[in-house]
């Protein structure tokens, strides 16, 4: 069933092994990539929120205790 | 709001949408995967030697899927643009957004791969043709999409001067699609279409066929975990996302 008869043929692809593997490999690198960096990214970003929602829990504890009043919500 | 008036509108609630989102990712990652193997297996595999192109032409089984996907995110992206500037619904904007970096890197491949199938088939990387040129365009749009938004800071007009840029450009969709029948091009015509049978043997239709389906849901589910980061990146200063963020999540 299968159409190579050797894994030399089949990675030489007729001669034209490098533009089909530098097809392959670049589409695959590139979708590999994509979510990775996306959940790398959402990693980032929910760290972010996080310290940021500490930060103002604490300003907001700080205001409360008589502190100086700051004001409401951060523009970051 | 319409929220009340039509239960639809409900899941255009980022609140609502979040989750379900989150939910539906695994499965559309799952069958990704499986006609991702079943595509690439077939095409690398088991379909025959092409009687012009020989082995080269198996560029086909991921250059045709990324065309295709280029040009459907764009229209997807142009349709979500379109309902927020109608319905002002805040879920649109993100989705267009969601899709704009997904749609250039399949755009970037198309021309990738093609350059890599072209060198090989017509002897050269790159012409200034018609079917080229326009998909050139095609990743130019997204960047400047993307670029656009990116350099609005307030997230609702961003949304809308993207959203115009993106329904100017949808017109560029049909020039690519139909360039290779309106000019001379050295670009081969439609392997298939919707008014004819395929000009291909069965088996490298299928796996073409089923490497598009992989793109399809790698499109989506990609797209989805962008738009849950968009949500949060935007919805930060709500309760939800509070709530949400307070959680172990």
């Amino acid at each position: 069933m299968i159409h190579w008869n050797s894994l030399a043929e089949f990675l030489a692809m007729g001669r034209h092994g490098p533009y089909v593997w530098g097809s392959l490999l670049v589409m695959a690198l590139l979708m590999v990539a994509e979510p990775m960096l996306l959940l790398q990214g959402r990693k980032r970003l929910i760290a972010r929120l996080r310290r940021q929602y500490r930060a103002e829990a604490a300003e907001r504890g700080q205001a409360a205790a008589g502190g100086r009043s700051t004001a409401n919500g951060s523009n970051d | 709001m319409s929220n009340k008036l039509i239960n639809w509108f409900r899941y255009a609630s980022p609140q609502t949408f979040y989750p379900l989102a989150g939910r539906m990712i695994p499965w559309f990652w799952g069958l990704a995967a499986i006609f991702g193997v079943a595509g690439l297996g077939i095409g690398f595999l088991l379909a025959p030697t092409d009687a012009q192109q020989g082995e080269g032409y198996r560029i086909i089984f991921l250059h045709v899927p990324a065309s295709w996907m280029s040009m459907f995110i764009y229209l997807v992206m142009a349709f979500w643009a379109a309902t927020g500037l109608a319905f002002n619904t805040r879920l649109s904007g993100m989705m267009a957004s969601a899709l704009a970096p997904t749609g250039a890197l399949f755009a970037f491949l198309s021309l990738w791969t093609g350059a890599l199938w072209g060198k090989p088939m017509w002897g050269t990387w790159w012409v200034w043709d018609a079917r080229l040129t326009s998909e050139l365009i095609l990743l130019f749009l997204y960047i400047g999409f993307i670029a656009l938004q990116a350099a609005i800071d307030d997230p609702r007009r961003a949304d809308k001067a993207g959203a115009i840029l993106a329904l100017v450009g949808v017109v560029n969709i049909p020039i690519i699609y139909f360039s290779v029948k309106w000019w001379n091009t050295l670009h081969q015509g439609a392997s298939v279409s919707l008014t004819k049978a395929p000009s291909m043997a069965a088996m490298m239709l299928w796996g073409m066929l089923l490497c598009a389906l992989a793109c399809w849901m790698y499109s989506i589910a990609v797209a989805l975990m962008r738009v849950r980061v968009i949500m949060l990146e935007r919805e930060r200063h709500t309760d939800w996302v509070r709530a949400l963020l307070a959680g172990r999540e």
